[in-house]
This record gives C-alpha cells, sequence and structure tokens, in this order.
C-alpha cells in the first residue's frame, strides 16, 4: 500500500535508488459494481471520488477517465486560485475551496505547490475602479482577504510592469488578493488520485463511457468501454464533454463548449512574483516555478471540441501582455495549447441533481475550475451523497436557468479565471 | 585564424571574412557564415552550459533547432535575450553571448553540488516534500524559483520594433532541402503563387551539411544553386529566409516568424527586428526534413558527445573540426557517414562502436573498406571527462541486446559523435491535425492521413529518407499541390540521385551499461531538463503510465526543445518496460510553435498608442487646448473635467456643476451612439425592440427608451426621436453603441426579416454639442433661427434648424435635469461651431463640463446610468422603471420579467441613500448592512452604485441597489468600509435629490 | 484562423465575423403563452454538439450580414454556408463520443 511522502521516505528510498517506491495509484480494471460511479478523472472528479470516501465513507467508489487522469482542463489551465468573487454565493463556494487549497498538500501528503503569491486584477478604467471597489467591499464583508492597492502600491509589488497613463491601458489601481495564487495542475489530479486510492477508491483509465442506463427515471449503470457497470450514483465530471454525457441521459445543458487557450515563454530567472490579471485586455500572467511564463488568453466565440483555438485570440493576449510588460517583447513563446471549457449564461457553474434520479452533473465552470477544485470535489460528494445539495451549491442548480436566479459572474468578476 | 579547429578550406563560410565576438567574457575570432555554435567549436570551445537540475557541465549536441544544451543569453540589456540556441545564432561582428544557468562561472558552478545529491532529486521529488511546517513551501519555493529558470529576461523595455503583415498564397513549401527545393520549382513552374520558407538563412537544408553528394551527376550544392535562382526569377515565387514556420492553424493558417534583423551587427533603423507572417495557403507542402536522435547511454551528456550528423555539418558546413580523436556510435548506416567525413576531414576515428550484430549499408562498407576498426554488436557502457569527454568505455552486447557481456575496453577520445536512427519532422503536420503511423522498419513516427485537405509531406519529413526519394516526392507533391490549387503542371522536375537510406538499424532504446540503471551513472533522455531513463522508469513504477503522465512527471520533452531529440527516445524506453508496442504508447501532442518565436511579434506595429483605436470626437482638440483631463469610455476618450487655475478634481467638478444650474453648461456629447433608423416598420421595430410604446410617438418627439436582453435585464437605454413617418434616430450609450446596432441587425434580419427597416450607424457623422443651464434658451437662440419657444420646442420636442450657419439637428432632451438641447450637426462642422458657441456663451458665463459633473448633475436626478447603476443582473422594475414597461405588447426579454425569481420582493432595487453626515461621500462600490457585525462575513444588502457630493444639494448623494429597497424607504443601513470605518445612511424617499417637480424642465 | 466563405463577400478571415450561436432557434411568437422552463429552454438552452454544429454567423466587418453554417466542431472544418431563413442542407448528423 501506499507509503507516506517525506523528506525522510524520499532518503530511505535514495538508499535503495528510488526502486522500491509504491505506485502513487493502482490502475484497476472495473468491477462489476460501485456504490457510487464518478464520470471523469480530472481534478474535480478525482476530488468528489477522495471525499465522497473521506467526509462520508463511500468508498466503494469507481473513476472512470477515457483517457489519462488530469489530462483535460486540469492539466491545461494556468492553475490560478483565487476566491475573491462578487457574489456571495460565489465567494462562499471559491473561498471554502481556497481554504481547503491551505492544508491541500497536508491532507493528501503530496505536495501540491500551493503558492500563496497573491493575485492582482488590475482596474484600467473608472468603470474598473468602481468594480474593484464594489467587489473588494463585498469580498471583505463575505470574510474573503481582499484589499485595493493604488497604482504606486502596484508599481512596488510589480517593479516591471508599465503603468504609464499615457499607454492605451493605464493602471489606475487593483485589487489584490494576498492569500491567492498558484498551484501545480497535474499535482492536483495525482495527489487526489493517490489519497482517494489509499481510501478504496478505485481509479479506471483509459475507460470511455458511452452511456448511461436507466429504469424508471433512475440510473442504473454507466456502459463504458470496458463493460457495463452497475451504479447506485454518478456523478458526471466531464469538463467540456458535459453537453455530449447530458445528451446520452437525455437531458440538455444550458452550456457552450468552447476553446480556451493558453501559452508558455520559456523559462527565465524570477522577473514577476505575483499573478497579475487584466480583464480589460483579457490577459493574465505569473510566473511558474521552473521560470516558463504562464499567460491565459480568452476564450474563442465557437463551440470547439478540438482542444485548440484561433490564432488572434492569443495574438490579441500576447499584444496587450507585452502592453503591461513592455520588456516582455524579447520573451519567447515556448508552447501553445486549448483546452475546452463548458461555459453557462452566467458564468457560474452547475453542480446538481438532475431530471434523472440518482445521476449529478458538476460542469459549466468556464473558464475558471481549477481552482475551485477542492470545494467543488467537497460539495459535489455531498450532494451525490445526501442525495441534496451542500449549503455552498444549492444556488448552483441546473433550475435556475429557469426561475430566472442567476449568479451572474460576467459584469464585475472580470474574467473568470 | 578563425580557430584552432578550423579547417583551412572548404565549407558554406567566408575564410576571408573574420569575425570577432565575446563569449562567457572571453575574445574570439570566427567566421562569416559561422553560427555561434560553429565558431566555439572552431576554437576548440565545448563546454557551453550548465544543466537545468544537476549543473553538469554541457556542450554543443547538435547543428540546429533541436538543441537542447547550448542555449546562450545574447547581447547586453536592453536588449538581450534569453535561451538562445547558439546553433541557430548567426555570428555577426561584436556579438557577445554568455553562458546560462551557471554561477559564479561556467567553469566553477556551485549548483554543482546538486550532483553530490542527485539521488536525492529523483523526478517528482518535490511532490514528495517540503510539505511541513505548512508555512515553509513559500521559502522552499523562493529557493527554487531561484534556481530555476535558465537565462535573464531583459529588466528594461524592449527598443525594438516588430512587424506583421497577411499573405496568401497557392502553395505553401515549408523547408528548402532537396523535397522543399524540388516541390517549390514544380509549384513555382506550374505558376501558383508559391511561399517557399527555410529557418536558415541559406537554402539547401542537409545537403549543405553533405560531403559529396550528387544530384543529375552534378554536385548536390549546385543544383540547390540553380534551383534557388530560378526560384528567384519567378515572380510567383516568395522566398522566406531566416522564418521559422512555427504553427499550423486551421483552415490552412499559419504563423510564420521572419528575422529581420538579428543577423545584422547594425540593423538598419527602419527594419524591425522580426515580423509575423500571417499566411494563409491553399495548399501545403511540409519538407522539413528529419532529426537524428542519440543514443541514451550512460553518462550521454558530457561536452563532446554529439549527434553524427552534426559532426558531418561543422566539418562540411563550417570546415570545423569539432575533436581530434573520435569514436562513432550508432546503430544503424548514417552514423558511418560522420566517420567517413571526420577521416576526411583529419579526425581520428578510432573505432566504430555499432549496436548491430552484423553492421551493413553502403556507408558501412565504405566505412569497412577504408580500414576503419568496427566493433560490431558493442556498446559505450560509460564515459569520462569533466569538462570534455576523455574516453569511452565499450563492451560486447548480449545477444538480446539488453546487457553487456565480456572484457571492458577503454579508449581514449575527445569527441563521440552518436547516432540512434531518425525522426521526421512532423510538427507542423501535426499542428493541423494529421495523423501519424509508426514505421517498424525506420523506428519512427511517420504522417499518415492529414486532417486538413491540401497538406501533404515530402522527403525524409515523410520517412523518404533517400536523396532520390527526397527529390522525387517534392517534385511530386509540388506538382500535385499546384494541381489541386487549380494550376497546370509545368516544365516537369525530375531530378536523379543516389538513394541511399540509412537502414538497416538495431533499435535498442537503452543503452545497457555494466552498472544497474540509475547507479554511478545516468542515461540522459532530456539533457536540457536532465531527465534520465532511471527517471522513466521511476514514473511507471509508481503508476504513472500514460504516456502523457511520464512527461509530465519527468518533464522528459517540456524543455526548450520541446523533445526534439528525446521524445522518441522516451517512447522508446516506456514501450520496452511494458513490454508494448511503441506506437501503442503513443506520441504526446504536437503543439505550436515548432521553435520559440518572440512575443514582439503578436502585437507588431500594434503597440502604445495603436494596441486599440483610440476614438475622439471633432471638437478634442479644442478639450486638449483648454486643459481638459480626459477619461476612457470604451475606445472614445472623453472630457472628464477642466481644472483651472490648478483646481483640484472637486473643485472643478463642484464648479462646473453650479454652472449648469446656474447659468449655463455646454458638453460635447459626441460620443453618444447614433443610429439612424429608416423603413415603414420603423416605429413597430422600435416597439419590439423597446421596453415602452413606439407606434403613437408623434413626429418631432423624443422618447426615452430602456432596452433589454432575452434574460430580462436591461443592456442599454437612451432617447430616441421621431424625425418622420418612417425615420427615427436612436441615441445610445457610449460604450455600446456598436452591441446595440449589432443586436438591432441581428433581430431584424434573424428574427424579423420581414419588417422593412433599415439601420445605419451615423454616430461619428454628427458632432454633438448639449447646452444646459437656465440660460440655454437664450443663446441657442442668439444662433440659432428655430422657434425655441417651450410651447414651439417643449421637453422633449425636436426640431430641424441651423445653428451658427449650420444645419442643424436640435433636441430639447436633458440628462441633468436643467433646460437643455443637444445640437447635432455635421461632425466636420463640430469644431467650428463648437467654437462660435463658446464665443457668444461667454456673456452667460458658459462653462465646459466634463463627464464627472455630468455624473453628479444626472445623480441628482435619480438618472440611471447603464453600466453603473446596472450590471447585467438588473430589470426595469429593479430600477423601479416600470412606468417605461408596457404591460400590452410584447418586446424582447418581457417574458423573463415574470419568471419566479424575478418577482421576489427581495430582489435588489435601486434606491436613494443620504449618509446621515451630510458631508460624508460614500466611496462607490461599498457595500450596505442592516447591521454591522464584530466580523465578517455580514450578511450585504447590496452596493452603492453611484455616489457624489452635490454642491446643488449642499451635501453627499449616492443611489445604491439594495435587497427589497423600495420598501426600506426611511430605514438606516450602515457602510462597513476599508479600514474599519462605518458610515451610516438612510434611504432616501426618492433618487430624485434636486427639483423632484422638475419644474427647471419645463 | 478559420476561413469562412461569407455568401455575399467570399472567403474572409474569421477575425471579420462574429459567432451568433444555434442556428434555426425561432423566437416564440407569443412568449407570454409560454411555461417558465419553455422559455428558459428558448432563451439559454443550445445544442451544444460534438460533431454537425449548425450555427449563425455574422459578417461584422464586412456586408454585416448574417448567414448559417454547418461546422463541424471537431475538425471545424465548415460543411456548408447557407442563407438565414432556409433549411438546413442535407448533412450526415455526425457525433463524435
Amino acid at each position: 500500500m501506499t507509503s507516506r511522502y517525506s523528506v525522510f521516505s524520499l532518503l530511505r528510498n535514495a538508499l535503495s535508488y528510488h526502486e522500491n517506491w509504491p505506485q502513487a495509484w493502482q490502475n484497476k480494471e472495473p468491477k462489476p459494481r460501485y456504490d457510487v460511479v464518478i464520470v471523469g478523472g480530472g481534478g474535480h472528479g478525482l476530488a468528489t471520488a477522495y471525499y465522497l470516501a473521506k467526509n462520508h465513507g463511500i468508498t466503494n467508489v469507481a473513476v472512470v477517465e477515457r483517457g489519462w487522469l488530469g489530462g483535460g482542463n486540469t492539466g491545461r489551465n494556468t492553475t490560478i486560485v483565487r476566491s475573491n468573487y462578487l457574489w456571495d454565493q460565489s465567494a462562499a463556494l471559491y473561498e471554502h475551496a481556497l481554504k481547503l487549497w491551505e492544508g491541500l498538500s497536508q491532507d493528501l501528503n503530496y505536495n501540491v505547490m500551493f503558492s500563496q503569491r497573491g493575485v492582482l486584477n488590475l482596474a484600467h478604467s473608472q468603470h474598473d475602479l468602481r468594480e474593484v471597489s464594489r467587489r473588494i467591499n463585498a469580498n471583505r464583508l463575505n470574510g474573503v482577504d481582499s484589499e485595493f492597492l493604488t497604482p504606486a502600491q502596484v508599481q512596488e509589488m510589480v517593479p516591471i510592469m508599465d503603468l504609464r497613463a499615457k499607454g492605451r491601458y493605464p493602471v489606475l489601481g487593483a485589487s489584490l488578493q494576498r492569500r491567492g495564487g498558484t498551484a501545480r495542475h497535474d499535482a492536483v489530479a495525482w495527489g487526489y488520485a493517490r489519497a482517494a486510492d489509499a481510501l478504496g477508491v478505485d481509479i479506471i483509465q483509459e475507460c470511455p463511457v458511452n452511456g448511461f442506463r436507466r429504469e424508471n427515471g433512475r440510473i442504473t449503470g454507466v456502459e463504458t468501454g470496458k463493460g457495463f457497470i452497475e451504479a447506485g450514483k454518478v456523478g458526471v465530471v466531464t469538463a467540456g464533454h458535459s453537453s455530449v454525457m447530458a445528451e446520452m441521459a437525455g437531458f440538455r445543458l444550458p452550456v457552450q463548449s468552447l476553446p480556451l487557450q493558453a501559452l508558455v515563454s520559456e523559462p527565465v530567472k524570477p522577473v514577476i512574483d505575483t499573478v497579475v490579471m487584466s480583464g480589460a485586455v483579457h490577459a493574465y500572467v505569473s510566473q511558474s516555478d521552473k521560470g516558463e511564463l504562464v499567460i491565459g488568453a480568452g476564450v474563442d466565440s465557437y463551440i470547439g471540441y478540438g482542444q485548440r483555438g484561433s490564432m488572434p485570440v492569443t495574438e490579441e493576449t500576447l499584444a496587450a501582455i507585452c502592453e503591461l510588460f513592455p520588456l516582455f517583447r524579447r520573451m519567447r513563446m515556448l508552447r501553445q495549447w486549448g483546452g475546452i471549457v463548458d461555459v453557462c449564461p452566467d458564468a457560474s457553474p452547475i453542480l446538481s441533481k438532475t431530471p434523472v434520479e440518482g445521476l449529478y452533473f458538476n460542469c459549466g465552470w468556464g473558464t475558471g475550475g481549477f481552482k475551485a477544485t477542492p470545494g467543488s470535489g467537497w460539495v459535489f460528494a455531498h450532494t451525490i451523497a445526501q442525495d441534496e445539495p451542500h449549503a455552498l451549491n444549492a444556488a448552483f442548480s441546473i433550475d435556475r436557468f429557469r426561475s430566472g436566479f442567476l449568479i451572474d459572474e460576467h459584469g464585475a468578476a472580470a474574467v473568470a479565471h | 585564424m578563425s580557430g584552432r579547429m578550423r579547417l583551412p578550406h572548404g565549407g558554406q563560410i567566408d575564410h576571408n571574412k573574420p569575425l570577432s565576438f565575446t563569449f562567457n567574457g572571453r575574445a574570439y575570432k570566427g567566421l562569416a557564415g559561422d553560427t555561434l555554435a560553429a565558431a566555439l567549436l572552431a576554437n576548440g570551445v565545448h563546454l557551453v552550459g550548465r544543466s537545468f537540475k544537476y549543473h553538469r557541465p554541457r556542450g554543443i549536441v547538435t547543428a540546429g533547432p533541436e538543441e537542447p544544451n547550448a542555449l546562450v543569453q545574447v547581447g547586453e540589456d536592453p536588449r538581450t535575450d534569453p535561451n538562445i540556441k547558439a546553433t541557430q545564432l548567426e555570428l555577426v561582428e561584436g556579438l557577445s553571448a554568455q553562458p546560462q544557468n551557471a554561477w559564479p562561472s561556467l567553469e566553477f558552478d556551485v549548483g554543482a553540488v546538486n550532483t553530490l545529491a542527485a539521488r536525492l532529486i529523483p523526478a517528482g521529488f518535490y511532490y514528495k516534500t517540503f510539505m511541513w511546517p505548512v508555512s515553509a513551501w513559500k521559502t522552499y519555493e523562493h529557493i527554487i524559483r531561484r534556481a530555476a529558470g535558465l537565462g535573464r529576461a531583459p529588466s528594461q523595455r524592449d527598443p525594438d520594433r516588430y512587424d506583421k503583415t497577411y499573405a496568401y498564397c497557392d502553395v505553401l513549401v515549408v523547408g528548402a532541402g532537396p523535397a522543399g527545393l524540388a516541390a517549390a520549382l514544380a509549384a513555382g513552374r506550374s505558376g501558383a503563387r508559391v511561399v517557399l520558407v527555410e529557418q536558415d538563412h541559406l537554402l539547401g537544408g542537409a545537403l549543405l551539411s553533405a560531403a559529396e553528394e550528387m544530384i543529375d551527376g552534378q554536385a548536390a550544392l549546385d543544383w540547390v544553386r540553380a534551383a534557388e535562382t530560378e526560384l528567384s526569377q519567378m515572380a510567383n515565387v516568395r522566398i522566406l529566409r531566416r522564418t521559422i514556420a512555427y504553427g499550423a492553424f486551421d483552415h490552412g493558417f499559419f504563423g510564420l516568424m521572419e528575422n529581420v534583423t538579428d543577423h545584422l551587427a547594425e540593423p538598419p533603423a527602419e527594419l524591425p527586428r522580426h515580423r509575423l507572417w500571417k499566411l494563409r495557403a491553399k495548399q501545403a507542402v511540409f519538407c522539413a526534413g528529419a532529426i537524428e536522435r542519440p543514443l541514451v547511454f550512460a553518462d550521454n551528456d558530457r561536452p563532446g558527445i554529439m549527434t553524427a550528423s552534426s559532426v558531418q555539418s561543422y566539418i562540411n558546413r563550417y570546415a570545423v573540426r569539432p575533436g581530434k580523436r573520435a569514436v562513432v556510435f550508432t546503430n544503424n548506416d548514417s552514423g558511418y557517414g560522420a566517420a567517413l567525413d571526420m577521416t576526411a576531414a583529419g579526425i581520428e576515428v578510432v573505432a566504430v562502436i555499432d549496436l548491430r550484430s552484423a553492421p551493413s549499408g553502403p556507408l558501412t562498407e565504405r566505412a569497412e573498406a577504408a580500414g576503419l576498426r568496427i566493433l560490431a554488436e558493442h556498446a559505450i557502457i560509460g564515459t569520462a571527462g569533466r569538462k570534455r569527454v576523455t574516453k569511452v568505455r565499450v563492451a560486447e552486447l548480449a545477444v538480446e541486446g539488453d546487457a553487456v557481456v565480456g572484457a571492458v575496453e577503454e579508449i581514449d577520445c575527445d569527441l563521440i559523435a552518436n547516432s540512434g536512427g531518425w525522426s521526421p519532422t512532423v510538427h507542423l503536420f501535426c499542428h493541423a491535425k494529421g495523423s501519424l503511423n509508426w514505421d517498424e522498419e525506420h523506428a519512427c513516427f511517420v504522417p499518415d492521413k492529414a486532417m486538413q485537405a491540401g497538406q501533404r509531406c515530402a522527403g525524409s519529413a515523410n520517412g523518404a529518407f533517400g536523396l532520390g526519394s527526397c527529390l522525387a516526392e517534392g517534385a511530386e507533391a509540388g506538382t500535385a499541390a499546384a494541381a489541386e490549387a487549380g494550376f497546370q503542371a509545368g516544365a516537369a522536375v525530375t531530378v536523379e540521385s543516389e538513394d541511399r537510406d540509412f537502414l538497416p538499424g538495431r533499435w535498442i532504446w537503452l543503452v545497457p551499461s555494466d552498472k544497474p540503471l540509475g547507479q554511478k551513472a545516468k542515461h540522459f533522455v532530456d539533457q536540457q531538463n536532465d531527465v534520465t531513463a532511471a527517471d522513466l522508469k521511476l514514473a511507471l513504477r509508481e503508476g504513472y503510465v500514460s504516456i502523457e503522465h511520464v512527461k509530465r512527471y519527468t518533464t522528459t520533452g517540456m524543455a526548450t526543445d520541446q523533445g526534439k531529440l528525446g521524445n522518441v527516445n522516451a517512447i522508446g524506453i516506456v514501450a520496452e518496460e511494458f513490454g508494448r508496442p511503441l506506437p501503442e504508447v503513443g506520441v504526446t501532442t504536437f503543439r505550436p510553435p515548432f521553435t520559440p518565436v518572440s512575443f514582439g511579434i503578436f502585437g507588431g506595429r500594434d503597440v502604445d498608442d495603436l494596441l486599440d483605436p483610440l476614438r475622439r470626437t471633432p471638437m478634442h482638440a479644442w478639450h486638449e487646448r483648454n486643459g481638459a483631463l480626459f477619461e476612457d469610455v470604451g475606445q472614445w476618450r472623453r472630457p472628464w473635467y477642466y481644472p483651472q487655475f490648478g483646481e483640484d478634481m472637486h473643485t472643478a467638478v463642484n464648479r462646473e456643476v453650479k454652472a449648469v444650474r446656474q447659468s449655463l453648461g455646454i458638453l460635447d456629447a459626441s460620443t453618444l451612439g447614433k443610429i439612424d433608423i429608416q423603413g415603414p416598420d420603423a416605429a413597430e421595430f422600435l416597439n419590439r425592440v423597446y421596453t415602452n410604446a413606439w407606434k403613437k410617438l408623434d413626429i418631432g418627439r423624443c422618447r426615452y427608451g430602456l432596452m433589454l436582453g432575452e434574460d430580462g435585464m436591461v443592456t442599454d437605454d437612451g432617447v430616441t426621436t421621431r424625425l418622420g413617418e418612417n425615420h427615427f434616430l436612436m441615441t445610445t450609450t457610449t460604450g455600446n453603441a456598436a452591441a446595440v446596432l449589432s443586436h438591432l441587425e441581428d433581430y431584424l434580419q434573424t428574427e424579423w426579416p420581414d419588417l422593412k427597416v433599415f439601420l445605419t450607424s451615423v454616430t461619428e457623422q454628427f458632432a454633438t454639442i448639449t447646452l444646459s443651464g437656465p440660460n440655454a434658451r437664450k443663446l441657442l437662440a442668439e444662433l440659432s433661427d428655430a422657434e425655441l419657444s417651450p410651447n414651439a420646442l417643449p421637453h422633449m420636442g425636436y426640431t430641424a434648424a441651423r445653428v451658427a450657419g449650420v444645419p442643424a439637428r436640435i433636441f430639447r432632451i436633458s440628462f441633468t435635469g436643467e433646460l437643455s438641447y443637444e445640437i447635432n450637426v455635421p461632425a466636420s462642422f463640430g469644431m467650428a461651431v463648437w467654437q462660435t458657441v463658446m464665443t457668444v456663451g461667454e456673456r452667460y458665463g458658459i462653462t465646459p463640463y466634463g463627464t464627472e459633473a455630468m455624473h453628479v448633475l444626472r445623480a441628482e436626478k435619480g438618472y440611471i446610468i447603464v453600466g453603473q447603476e446596472t450590471d447585467g443582473s438588473v430589470n426595469p422594475l429593479d430600477l423601479d422603471m416600470g412606468w417605461a414597461v408596457s404591460k400590452t405588447k410584447d418586446f424582447i426579454g418581457k417574458r423573463s420579467l415574470t419568471r419566479a425569481d424575478m418577482l421576489k420582493p427581495d430582489r435588489k432595487q435601486l434606491v436613494g441613500i443620504l449618509t446621515q453626515d451630510p458631508q460624508e461621500v460614500l466611496p462607490e462600490g461599498a457595500q450596505l448592512v442592516e447591521q454591522v457585525l464584530p466580523q465578517p462575513p455580514m450578511p450585504m444588502l447590496g452596493h452603492v452604485t453611484s455616489s457624489y457630493y452635490s454642491p446643488n444639494c449642499g451635501r453627499s448623494i449616492a443611489m445604491a441597489l439594495v435587497k427589497g429597497g423600495l420598501a426600506r424607504k426611511g430605514e438606516t443601513l450602515y457602510a462597513p468600509l476599508e479600514g474599519g470605518k462605518t458610515v451610516a445612511c438612510v434611504v432616501a424617499e426618492s433618487p430624485v435629490f434636486f427639483d423632484p417637480a422638475g419644474e427647471r424642465l419645463k | 484562423m478559420l476561413l469562412i466563405s461569407c455568401p455575399h463577400c467570399g472567403p474572409r478571415c474569421e477575425s471579420e465575423f462574429a459567432n451568433g450561436g444555434e442556428a434555426h432557434i425561432e423566437r416564440p411568437k407569443d412568449p407570454e403563452t409560454l411555461s417558465d422552463a419553455d422559455w428558459a429552454e428558448f432563451v439559454f438552452f443550445r445544442d451544444n454538439p460534438k460533431g454537425l454544429v449548425l450555427e449563425r454567423w455574422n459578417h461584422a466587418q464586412g456586408c454585416r450580414r448574417w448567414f448559417n453554417a454547418a461546422r463541424d466542431s471537431v475538425t471545424y472544418e465548415i460543411l456548408a454556408v447557407y442563407p438565414m431563413g432556409s433549411p438546413p442542407p442535407a448533412l450526415d448528423p455526425k457525433r463524435y463520443v
């Protein structure tokens, strides 16, 4: 079984030339039946399985993944973690996630490199300033750390930024969440997989789901590439492919699958110590521990399942980045890629029961799901275990689109990464 | 002399043009035509850097873009570039380069202690430790970050310029080696528009590095020159040298980066440094060649260990001997080419170590004939030498190839040329989602099916490795591409050459050693990221079995060379470990760019003030002359306020606000969106897009309207005027004009195509001058022939007239609550009319006011601003604007207003807010609570949307969206502010703080 | 960058166009008669197929006219463009899993 990771186990294994490390998780073949099957082995799905076992004692659980763990948006995002959302419902959910992030490496016994280097959201206009102020005040009263920085304070924090009022997007101020930052995306998937496996969860890779079996309006199992798996309940966490899954289950979702792009530069010595986001120019940048500038762009406007986007989007983003950081013009792009994000009309997720009894969906995180991973898993596990939403995700139902109670994070949250 | 290792003649360099350069602080000489790597090797310099993790000394491995080690920092701040591959960097006079990632020096690197600790830091070690204490990660991370990174970013603004351009062609040919030249010739002769892209500054590709290839009976390079001449003379062919086709995107779209001036010692000021080509090609032929793989053997990373073909390149193209005493290590025939070329160049080849049990092949036979010592079925099982390889240990291979047997021989050498086979350069083909096949015989991935129409590979990029095949495939592909683009073939390109492959080969992915793997020696797979075969096996042992997991856990293939050397070896090792066929393991996704491209090209010249279009009104220059400070509203730059005599903002705005109420103000309102709406169904159309009724609006009358989305939320507002029976002029908010026009066009074209309505944006056709204040009528009367009496032109009335002699439209509408006229004149007369108005208006103390004063004035009247009082989640009822919502007709968004959650009494509603202390101005964005709790969380009721000091009211005023606000009039609420202060305030009876009866509008 | 054939102007780069989401969604003639659920279906719910997509495009920086296109949402190949108001051409209703 799994041994604990620590500097001592590292030393001990070094003596045996690392020949004796156990598997981080076992790659299993499916059993005929599980109490819960989680479809999708990304961060959210694995976290759901982990909290089902840890918080609810439900360990007869399988996570089925069509490819490799963390191969979707978990392994493609720009790893920004923050909780400074405008609306109460969002702030509560993301703040719960952030608190979990703060102890996640220790909880999972896997270093997810959660780096609380601070997240700056820039304001470029009087309108931005009003929105920043509104959000900071809302965050503070919700118990989410958030503060306003003057241009001089921004400059002190990010000396290489060009704040010139002469440029097209002068920096007039910023909000700062000091507890925000970045984490190592792959480690989140792997850490949850290892921790879930240790609690008895079966991790099944290369196992696509091709259909759902239902009886009398209730889910009875999933048809997979490895045969039928009977299931008491099924949780679907397949960002990018949620509509495809919903179609198999016989209902529609109010989501669109759009391409989202990101890129990294070649690695250089540290030049920027915090995360900088600008909604107005659709750009955000941080520097990875390896030294690469990690840059996120906006979404393309059309449905795309191709995990690639179009050049004008990255072009605009890089032009804006070069404007904010004129010395980056000489930096070079090393790699660019795309993911598929599910976007809801109100830019907020769905964590919800569905028209099919025993079938639950977790989707619609748009461009900002990574930061929610622990909190999403936590409340989704609760929703599945109790067959009713946790207080933190009650508002994030599919029904809100019918009743009109939307949680519209478009306007004030700027880019919702 | 340009270096002691330089051959006296030969090569594609100019022996008569010496160039001076420095590396690592020392001065050297090279020759024109050298790369930095060639010049360093000519001077006997192999040690050029330290590795990423273990800080092991590293040398030049290749002669091209696949280079993992020879990365240098070039130039001086601010024109300094990190991570430049010395193998691609053209030497220029005065070039200065520094090694990276070594401290304090390349020769003595403190980081090399990592080598001792190497056993503690295998792949993924950081996931297993640094977890306690919880707070310590910040410190660990700080140290890790300092240690990581390669070169340094510049510290200042980049002084260079970049450029970008669009281009279109019938046939794109990538790579100007033999296949690419043949393809370009074939396509060019058909008359098709051809773009030929070559990353090098010379055409010829691999032929530039070959010793004695023949084409059509002549020296290969003579054929290259002839082809180049012919292509240069074709008007339909464009050759882009020093240009990297870095990415293939959808529908035949390509990104290219041209290096325009980096190779010039003194670049002309008018030239950009790099240029982005955004190229659309109907057809594409990828002839990007192939890359030689190194062998993965024990301690294969010492300086002096190079790929065999790069040794040939240095000898034949650069006239450089990379060593004096060489060992060749190969598993295929092509390694013998290096042995022969080295021998010819006077390098002593002491042994050819061949993994194959019975070496054969044309070059092998020539080497045998030349009497070279060939050790068949032998392997290098170790190397020695700290800053340069000094010897190899060689042993016989066991039959299975997975172990060594027998005695170990030590051979002294200063150079190892090794070849592990060849991998076609399929990057662009795969960017465009082409699929790959595994070629078992050649042990490489080769193109299978292109996903996009009109894309094909030719030559060694297609797995056709013989020169004859390359030429034939190139010609065929070029002809086919031109034909598919609609061009008849021209004169056939028929060229003959020997068709020599590199087969047979013996594909041993991990060369065995006499020590257990990972113990006392390292088999490097990815040199730059210091990933060893033992790391790969550790990943597999720990359950990271997908090739993507192996890559991410070990970081193999993630360095700046993106695995061009190591990826196939890594896949081979993983496949072998599992006993699975290699293609089942699969490849990791190829992502653009092929080689790194500078960020600067994506901005091009659209930087600084040109980043985004800037819109100025016709009167902008006047505002500038009169000291206005500006505010960006969308793309518009609007006067914010006009400080006089050193006024601060507060004083200036108060003065402007008072002037409007007391006498006369003037506002440049040209930025308001203006949409001309004509047609017999125009009124019906407005009736459907606005919440209120429009059909009965009289000609010459104006009406305020609210626009919603289908979700029922307010998207825009404005005043629309009926100019004629079938003619309206709509105004929109400044920032939303384009979106509103698109919204209207969408419905008109797609939902209601039966309506006869025509929409025209006329925002920029008119300058809008607003006169506001009790003296507005008096002034306008002096300037205009219009009948302005309240009966003739009442509030919300319209008339056409002349103002200052210019035809004008006069709208009596008001956003200040004062008697106001919005005057539209043709944009080109805007400045003249404005100036006349200012001159004549002097007697009324006419005062220009900016957006800030406008905001205060409208807030005094409780008028909303869409985007400030609304945020996409506010409906008209929330704004207490039910009076503007028709109950009887349908309109866009109406049905949404009766959904369950829209009717709840605790929705956020717009109310007026008055602070208890009249001098206290609430910050906009302040949140309101019913009760201040000692600490958060505190349930919030809503937020302050607008807040100002109102000099006319003599106190602060504010508006807020408050839960159930309309039922809370008179209640006291609190705004807990940043810094701990709490402001008490009262929900006002009405958000109209000034002239609630509207007397002043009459 | 997609190459989109505007039926009025010819092939142009994607950056000249605006995507308008799913085609053939008709605005209900009498919204007041719809249930909340049916109205929400019209406002918020759209097909999101992995495969054949019928969608609206506007040549925003050209003729500003709307038209429909049939596109494969995986390969991004545009299979047909056709005018507003006309039914989609007969195409394989392809779905990837």
